[in-house]
Order: structure tokens, then C-alpha cells, then sequence
């Protein structure tokens, strides 16, 4: 399928320390800490109140603004209280807290959607309340809403290119069926006539479990990427399962795709079958200093520090806390935060890892041209970043950097190149920003002027008119 | 709630890095470097090791001593003044009196290097202006090679009756003497520079350089090859003109210096096939016999023009004008 081509990228030491451990589900916790806003859009407002009694996939926060995805209660147990503090995204956010009863009695509301139609499949994707959770968080129901016939290729997201992380593997080797299900669900009430799982070469025993599903199937195939990051990336996954380049600026459905990682795949296909919305997430939890490192499924708004006590707690001193893989992962300043609906990984690092590396001059290598899936050249873009110049940062395509951090893993001089890539970014959309008011500007004066003339003209008119 | 954890430190993704660094690249360099100082110190014994070692000797201290002057960061833990020594050293002949060697070190760090704001912001390599600030001014010594112990008997017969000097194969060719074979050539029992002398030696260390994956294969794949079409449509025997004086040195270690020479794949075959023209240019047309030295110093100096036609162009998107 893919022309033999392949986008660049780099090979990072893939760390899969809990490769092969299956998902386990952690206890509920004694509180858990919902906020509001767990996606990209707007954010949901509480639809419970303090004191309240709720249970499991119970809707606690919704939105009527299209592009949104309700909120569903992890646990059972009381509203303690509504607060607005500051979430792991580093915003203040409306929270719902809720101690929990222990008995995880589920919300009568939980039964499995009625579907008729292609609005009906709709309504119910964002009534699971899903978001993309490879990472992203965009509403699953924004994604999956688009043009009849524009899409002809579903992909499933199974490349898990980010090290440390083996939670998709673990569910794909557990759920494949599932997966696959869901996939047929999807491609039916969209009219997707083709299906492809792509999954990176390191998990061959997922390519054989879906392989064999698969036996004689000639809607769905497995197309097996190589071990080079990022092949997870949205814009790399189309290009090496399709061939076609999605460009910046551009969605998915463009290119006639629509990208989806295996667990939200797994997650919508569990809703359409037993009405249980997006309330739990799998996750990793690992690091040079988790105690028990291993693969679990937490309830949403679970404390991060919970979630590593649980893990058998931590065996040294930590100075380093990453959601999600090293490569694009945030490191969080303290753990006191909740669980959401986009992580995948907790990393713990003691000092070691967490040292910072000094930044030397720039030797000019090309060792980030060469590793940039999108074929920028990062150090050039730096430059221009220092110097603050815009059009050489537009001629070189500053727009088009997905952040994915190859640039930075492969610099000798130990450049934050993605980082200044990204502080560019932000400059151009400020300088954009202006020039269009600038030009909306110039446009009402020249509007403003016309309407003058006219009436001028108009007023003329009239007096010669008046005249005869 | 368990118990919490706080002041933890954050940075921007990816908190993870390749292990190579500046430091490990410059170091395999001297690594490369090793198998034609072996040779060299063969052919012409003892002085050749000593030449290097005062080489990078003098310019690590007029790194250190330039920066701190300057009150600069200190850098020479980077070994890029290492290699810049050793490989100005290789560009010297044996004999050469240290002083005038330690000036060419003085051009190279602090002129050529230092003054443009040191590592990464010099145009142009640093050991080649030293080299051919030597050449230029002092001429007499830059070119009175002395004898290799195995010195070849065609060398002795052309070069005549003096026993403390001979000429390089290439002042031999452009003379029209007779020369050493090509097996000769390629070993590297020849005079010349003190490391240019065996093609083999730097071979072996520019494979090194390419299977650690410092250098890549296109400027000296470009450069060695372009040569030796050249000499093919010019009627000279390629594999002469590629053993001869700097090409292999030059190729494999100094146009490949990462500062001076283009960032794309496609600039730098651009840059090879350029030094390797204006190499064979000045061997075949100009008075000079040997013109490395030079070709890479004009492709330096067209860098930056090779790099901002050679841009790589945006995935997907087949013209200039028709991104978004």
C-alpha cells in the first residue's frame, strides 16, 4: 500500500519495560477529582450538585457547544464538593469531587445506544463521551462527523512508537476482537469501505493475534510499520498505511482518513454494546523508580499520587513526573493532579534522568534535517527563531512542525529545537493575527471611504435633482 | 490521599537525547584520524607524532586562551580544537619548523575561528586557512618535503642528488617526472604532507566516520568521485590523481567539516562535485600542483548559497508557491 517510501524519523531506545503485562484494574480510590475540561473545545458545565448521590457513567458535566464531549462519573459515591483548581494542564478548572462508596453500582442510564443512522452512530460517539485518546483529546464525535464519501480509510492507531509505554499493546493482545468489531461498526455506519491497523514491527504477537482475526477478511488488513519513531503520529500513520501526505493546516478526513488509536476504537465499540461510557483509561505506569512497574486501568480523576502508591510506590527520590512517553510527554510539577481522559503513561524518574543537559553551539551536523518526519530543517528555523524573523520562518515552514521531538533527540549540542520551534509557531500566529487586523482594518477605512463617496454622490445627485 | 510530591522538575519534550554528542563526534574524529598518523609516523618517523601532538597542544591553548580572553565560556572539552590541530598538523610537511606551525594554529583558532564567535560560527575550516596562510607565507618550508625512509628509487632518480629532500608526487607529476606506482600511491610510502601520504589509512578512517554515522558518504563520495571522472575526460590516470596530495584527506576530513559545508544530502553532493572541480582545475591549469586546500575554501565560502538553494522541500507538497 505504502509506495516502499518511507517518512524520516529517529530510533530511540524503546524501554518497553512492561511489555506483556496485562491491564489490571486499580481499586477505587477514596476521592476522585473530575474537571470540566478533559478535551480540545469548550468546557462541560457540572449537571450534578454538592451533596448529590452518582454512580458509575452517570452524566456529571456536559456542554451544548458542538465541538465538546460530556463527562461521566468513574465511581459511585457522593458530590463532595464543586471547586475550581488548577488541573495537570496547568489551567484552573471547575472540578467535581466525589467521595467514593466503594460499591461501583452502575448509573441507570448506562444501556446500549439504539442506532438507526449515520446521525444516530453520531449522537451516540458523543454520548460515550469520547476523545481521541492517543493523546490528542478532540472530541471523537467532531472527528468521526464528516462528509458522506469523503472518507474511504479508517485507520487504527496501534503503532505505540513512544518508549516506555505498553498499554495499547496490552489491549490489543487482549481485546483484538473488539478492535476489530468496533473497526466494522465504524467502517458500516460511516461508509468507510476500507479498514487498516497499523502497528509497529516490535509487537509481532499483535500482528499475528489481529493477522489471524483477520484470516480471509478482505475489508480490514495489518499494515506493519517500522520501529522508527514517531510512526504514531497522525500525519506519518496516514502517509505509511495510505501513501498520501497530510499537509499542516489540513484534517484527516482530506486525505480521505480518519486516524483513531485502538483504545478509543475498543472503548466506542464497549459503549455501543453495553452503554458504558469513557469512565475508566489504561494506562502505564512506569519509570527508573516505580516500585511495581505495570499496565492499569484507572477511573478517571483518580490523583496521580494515588495511582503510584498504588504501583507499589517509588524507591528513590523523584525529580522527574512525564504523562505520557519522554519523547512528547509533559513533566508536571507536582502529582497532585487527576487522572483525564487523554493520558497513557505515568514515567517516575529519580535525578538521573531528570539531569539537564547544557545546550553548546550548533555545529551545523544536519543530524535534525535528517531525522524530521515532515522534512523541515530545524536548525534553520531556530536561527530564525533567535533572529525573530517571521518570513524566514514562514519560508522555511515553521507551520507544518508537529512537535513529535526528533529534531531535539538527534542534536549533539543538546538543542531544544522543538521547544524554540514551537515558541516560533506562536510568533507567526501573533504576526498572521495582526496582519489580518491590520488588513480588516484597511478594508472598513476603504469601506468607510466608499460609503462616503456615495453618499456624497448620492447627496449631489439629489441637489441637482433638487435643482431641476 | 497518598502522599504528594512537589517541586519536581519540568522541561520541554523530549526528556530523552541520542547519546552522541558534540564531544563524541569530534572524538571519533581524532579516533579516525589514528591509522594515517601510524602511517605518517612509519614513513617519516618520530617527528610526525610530535608535529601533531604540538599542533593540538598549541590550539587547545589558544582556544582556551582566546575564550577566556574574550570571557567566553570555555569550550575546549568540546575536542573540536583537538581536531582542528591534528588535522592542520596532517596538512604540513615533516620537517616544518614548530614555531611556523604554531602559527598556523594561531590562524586557525583564533583568527579564522574565535574571532567569528568560535565553534559553529566560523565560514570557513579553520585547519585549511591556517594551511594555506602557511603556504602563503612561508613558502620555502611549506614545500620542502623531506625524505621518507622507503623512499621510493624513482624519487631519488628524479629528485636528484639532494638527500634531505624530495619532491610529492604531485610536484614530480606537474614536472613531468616519472612517478610512484599506483600501489605506492595508495599505501602511502610517498612523500607529501605529513598525513596525506596513504590513502589507505584515511580511507579506513573515513569508513569509521561513516559506519559511526558522523560523517555521511556524499561530500567525499562526491568530491573523490568527481575527481576522478575529471582526470578520465582530461587523459590523466584517475587513481594517481586520487591518492595524490590532499584528496583523500580532504575529502574525507576537511570538506566534511560540518560547520563549513552544507546541511542538506543534495547541497552537499553539490559541494563535493564543486571542490572536486576546482581541485582538478588547479592541479591541470594553475601554477600551483595541488589545489584541495583551495577548492574547499571557495565551496566555504558558497556554502551558504548551496544551502538556500538546496532547502528540503515540504512533504506532499510538489511546489514552492502552492503550500496550504
Amino acid at each position: 500500500m505504502s509506495s516502499g517510501k518511507h517518512l524520516k524519523g529517529v530510533h530511540v531506545n524503546h524501554s518497553k519495560n512492561t511489555a506483556g503485562m496485562p491491564i489490571i484494574p486499580m481499586p477505587v480510590p477514596e476521592r476522585v477529582y473530575i474537571p470540566m475540561s478533559m478535551h480540545i473545545g469548550a468546557p462541560c458545565q457540572p449537571v450534578v450538585a454538592k451533596g448529590d448521590h452518582v454512580k458509575v457513567g452517570q452524566l456529571i458535566g456536559d456542554c451544548d457547544k458542538p465541538v465538546s464531549a460530556p463527562i461521566h462519573s468513574s465511581v459511585s459515591g457522593d458530590v463532595e464538593s464543586i471547586e475550581q483548581f488548577m488541573t495537570q494542564n496547568g489551567r484552573v478548572d471547575t472540578n467535581i469531587v466525589i467521595k467514593t462508596d466503594g460499591k461501583q453500582e452502575i448509573a441507570e442510564t448506562v444501556v446500549p445506544p439504539v442506532i438507526n443512522s449515520r446521525e444516530d452512530f453520531i449522537k451516540a460517539v458523543r454520548a460515550s463521551g469520547l476523545v481521541g485518546l492517543g493523546g490528542a483529546s478532540f472530541p471523537m464525535s467532531i472527528k468521526y462527523n464528516t462528509k458522506p464519501g469523503q472518507v474511504d480509510t479508517l485507520i487504527l492507531n496501534g503503532a505505540e512508537c513512544e518508549p516506555y509505554i505498553t498499554v495499547d499493546h496490552a489491549a490489543m493482545l487482549a481485546y483484538a476482537q473488539d478492535m476489530v468489531d468496533g473497526m466494522r461498526t465504524i467502517m458500516k455506519w460511516l461508509d468507510i469501505p476500507r479498514g487498516i491497523i497499523g502497528i509497529e514491527s516490535n509487537k509481532p504477537d499483535a500482528i499475528a493475534k489481529f493477522n489471524e482475526i483477520l484470516a480471509g477478511s478482505t475489508d480490514i488488513s495489518v499494515c506493519t510499520l517500522r520501529q522508527v519513531y514517531p510512526q504514531g503520529a497522525e500525519r506519518v500513520i496516514i502517509y505509511e498505511c495510505t501513501g498520501r501526505h497530510l499537509i499542516a493546516g489540513k484534517l484527516p478526513a482530506d486525505v480521505g482518513c480518519i486516524v483513531s488509536n485502538v483504545t478509543s476504537v475498543l472503548k466506542l465499540q464497549q459503549f455501543l454494546t453495553t452503554g458504558m461510557p469513557l469512565t475508566t483509561k489504561f494506562l502505564t505506569v512506569d519509570g527508573n523508580i516505580v516500585a511495581k512497574p505495570q499496565n492499569v486501568e484507572v477511573p478517571i480523576g483518580t490523583m496521580i499520587c494515588d495511582l503510584i502508591e498504588h504501583c507499589g510506590g517509588l524507591t528513590g527520590e523523584v525529580k522527574k513526573i512525564l504523562l505520557g512517553g519522554p519523547m512528547m510527554g509533559r513533566a508536571i510539577p507536582r502529582d497532585d493532579f487527576a487522572i483525564l481522559k487523554s493520558n497513557n503513561a505515568v514515567l517516575c524518574f529519580d535525578e538521573k534522568f531528570a539531569a539537564q543537559r547544557k545546550e553548546t553551539a550548533c555545529i551545523n551536523c544536519g543530524r535534525c534535517v535528517a531525522g524530521c518526519p515532515m522534512n523541515l530543517m530545524p536548525a534553520r528555523l531556530s536561527r530564525a527563531f533567535k533572529d525573530k524573523d517571521i518570513d524566514a520562518l514562514r519560508e522555511y515552514n515553521v507551520m507544518s512542525c508537529m512537535d513529535c521531538g526528533c529534531c531535539a533527540y538527534s542534536c549533539p549540542a543538546r538543542k531544544q529545537l522543538n521547544f524554540e520551534i514551537k515558541q516560533a509557531k506562536t510568533l507567526v500566529m501573533e504576526d498572521d493575527k495582526k496582519k489580518k487586523a491590520k488588513a480588516e482594518a484597511a478594508a472598513a477605512k476603504e469601506a468607510a471611504k466608499a460609503a462616503e463617496a456615495e453618499a456624497a454622490k448620492a447627496a449631489a445627485e439629489a441637489k441637482e435633482g433638487g435643482n431641476k | 490521599m497518598a502522599d504528594k510530591h512537589t517541586n519536581l522538575i519540568v522541561s520541554a519534550a523530549p526528556h530523552v537525547c541520542n547519546p552522541t554528542d558534540t564531544a563524541t563526534i569530534m572524538r571519533d574524529v581524532v579516533i579516525a584520524l589514528i591509522p594515517a598518523l601510524a602511517v605518517s609516523t612509519y614513513v617519516f618517523g618520530i617527528r610526525a607524532i610530535l608535529m601533531t601532538v604540538i599542533c593540538a597542544a598549541a590550539c587547545v591553548f589558544f582556544e582556551w586562551a582566546s575564550r577566556k580572553i574574550m570571557h567566553r565560556e570555555n569550550t575546549i572539552g568540546d575536542w573540536s580544537a583537538i581536531v582542528t590541530g591534528v588535522i592542520l598538523a596532517f596538512n604540513l610537511p615533516v620537517g616544518m619548523p614548530f614555531w611556523m606551525a604554531i602559527i598556523g594554529c594561531f590562524v586557525a583558532i583564533v583568527v579564522v575561528k574565535q574571532i567569528f564567535g568560535g565553534l559553529g560560527q566560523n565560514f570557513a575550516n579553520p585547519a585549511i586557512v591556517g594551511r594555506i596562510a602557511l603556504f602563503i607565507g612561508f613558502a620555502t618550508p611549506m614545500t620542502t618535503w623531506s625524505v621518507t625512509k622507503n623512499m621510493s628509487q624513482a624519487i631519488i632518480n628524479n629528485a636528484g642528488v639532494d638527500a634531505v629532500t624530495g619532491a610529492t608526487p604531485l610536484a614530480m607529476w606537474n614536472a613531468g617526472a616519472e612517478l610512484p606506482s599506483n600501489l605506492e600511491m595508495f599505501l602511502g610510502t610517498i612523500n607529501g604532507s605529513l598525513g596525506e601520504v596513504s590513502a589507505l589509512a584515511l580511507l579506513i578512517g573515513g569508513i569509521y566516520l561513516v559506519v559511526r554515522k558522523v560523517i555521511s558518504p556524499a561530500i567525499p563520495c562526491a568530491f573523490i568521485g568527481t575527481v576522478a571522472v575529471l582526470s578520465l575526460i582530461m587523459g590523466f590516470d584517475p587513481i594517481f590523481q586520487v591518492c595524490a596530495g590532499g584528496v583523500m584527506l580532504g575529502a574525507i576530513f576537511m570538506a566534511t567539516d560540518y560547520v563549513t559545508s552544507p546541511i542538506t544530502t543534495s547541497g552537499r553532493i553539490i559541494f563535493g562535485i564543486g571542490c572536486g572541480i576546482i581541485t582538478m582545475l588547479i592541479r591541470a591549469y594553475a601554477s600551483y600542483p595541488e589545489g584541495v586546500s583551495f577548492a574547499i575554501l571557495l565551496m566555504n565560502i558558497l556554502t551558504p548559497h548551496i544551502d538556500s538553494i538546496t532547502r528540503s522541500k515540504l512533504n506532499g507538497v510538489e511546489k514552492k508557491g502552492a503550500k496550504k
